[in-house]
């Protein structure tokens, strides 16, 4: 009886976790992630930006202190980024690689190195 | 006639012959068989992408380079018609009084050449932080025209604006500079970034580059000198020819050569590597080929 008693909470817990686990993968399936990118000169951070071919993604732009620019060729896209304001960019990646972007407004002695890529597996 | 003639001679005897670039892009590689004609030729020297002002690693002597080429340069046997340069006179710097001190002691150096018909341009150095108020101080307007011996040269601005864009109202004036030309007039544009898609993925692009190379098209003798890359680079976009120059600063990596865009490093064993200015001989008619002739900083 004990045996059977906690045979039934044993499947219980698996039953419950089980739905755990289908609850999370369809929540990561609908949530879309968002990546926060700041950019100040000359810099993005981050500079490496780690996206899941096929899974969509919107980036989310802000700068510290000049206009900037975000523009990641390969995959046609770009955005300013102005002072005080949020810039977003959403796609969904359908090719793996590593992918460079810069920023595309000139902004200083040092906006040729202000550059990152993103990796798509 | 003569002067052609003995141009390319004098170029056999100084031993520059290994030097001389003819392209065998369409429409380069008539030099030769136009020997006879009658014509009058010229030549004029392109410079680019001195950045006075530059500190570091990857030119030590970055305080001595561009008067070299200014003694270079005067030290042609003959003199260039007119001497261009091809933006980034200076290197940028945020401080306004600092960017004009730059450009004035640009200007003081150059002042040296022999020759003083010398055209300039912006680049995104000297012009796109103030949008090329402080650059137009001192050298003017930063688009304009001008004729030389049949040949129209047109001088475009795609740096004042930090984009990198030639903007809707240059485009019109290109456009109107166009208009009155026969189709196949002898047209040289420069430029500071290349009007074409080169390497977008390092900003070696012009925005809205493809509207000019469109209004340029019709044209059936185009040819486009830039500079912005520190390489030679030669391209064509349909029949129109793009030559990037070399720098007077630091070299560039070839595009996508590498993961990112670093100067290339200063070699003690060979000083002024990958530095240069080139004379372009335009031999003229019935329409006009260009010969490129690159030459290269020595020591001493």
């Amino acid at each position: 009886m004990a045996i059977n008693n906690k045979r039934r909470l044993l499947l219980a817990g698996a039953g419950a976790g089980g739905l755990a686990i289908t609850a999370a993968a369809v929540i990561a399936q609908t949530q879309e992630r968002v990546i926060k990118v700041v950019a100040k000169k000359f810099d993005f951070t981050p500079g490496e930006i780690r996206l899941k071919k096929n899974q969509p993604v919107t980036l989310e732009f802000t700068t510290l202190d000049v206009v900037m620019g975000f523009a990641l060729p390969e995959f046609g896209l770009r955005a300013d980024i102005l002072p005080g304001t949020t810039a977003r960019i959403r796609f969904t990646p359908d090719k793996v690689g590593q992918f460079p972007f810069h920023c595309d407004i000139f902004c200083g002695s040092g906006h040729e190195s202000m550059t990152g890529t993103v990796i798509v597996s | 006639m003569d002067h052609a003639i003995k141009r390319r001679s004098f170029l056999k005897l100084a031993g520059l012959g290994g030097a001389i670039y003819v392209s065998g892009l369409s429409g380069w590689a008539s030099a030769a068989a136009t020997a006879g004609s009658a014509y009058q030729d010229f030549f004029f020297v392109q410079l680019s992408d001195t950045h006075w002002g530059f500190e570091g690693a990857p030119n030590p002597d970055a305080h001595g380079t561009l008067q070299k080429a200014v003694k270079a340069v005067n030290s042609l046997e003959q003199q260039p018609d007119f001497i261009v340069f091809t933006g980034d006179l200076t290197h940028t710097t945020d401080d306004p009084q600092e960017r004009r001190k730059r450009l004035r002691e640009f200007k003081e150096i150059v002042a040296d050449l022999k020759v003083k018909d010398v055209r300039f341009m912006p680049g995104e150095h000297d012009a796109s932080l103030d949008n090329g108020a402080a650059y137009q101080e001192f050298f003017g307007k930063t688009h304009y025209s001008f004729e030389h011996k049949g040949v129209h040269f047109i001088v475009l601005d795609n740096v004042s604006d930090p984009a990198g864009s030639i903007g809707e109202a240059q485009l019109a004036w290109l456009a109107a500079e166009l208009q009155p030309l026969p189709a196949d007039a002898n047209i040289v544009v420069f430029t500071h970034r290349p009007l074409f898609d080169l390497y977008p993925q390092w900003d070696w692009a012009t925005r809205d580059g493809a509207k000019a190379v469109e209004l340029l098209m019709p044209h059936a003798n185009v040819t486009v000198f830039y500079g912005h890359i520190h390489q030679e680079h030669h391209h064509m976009t349909g029949h129109i020819a793009h030559h990037a120059a070399k720098s007077l600063i630091f070299p560039l990596p070839a595009p996508g050569s590498q993961p990112k865009r670093t100067p290339l490093a200063w070699d003690d064993a060979y000083p002024y590597r990958g530095l240069g200015y080139r004379e372009i001989e335009a031999e003229a008619a019935p329409k006009t080929d260009f010969k490129i002739v690159e030459l290269p900083l020595q020591k001493g």
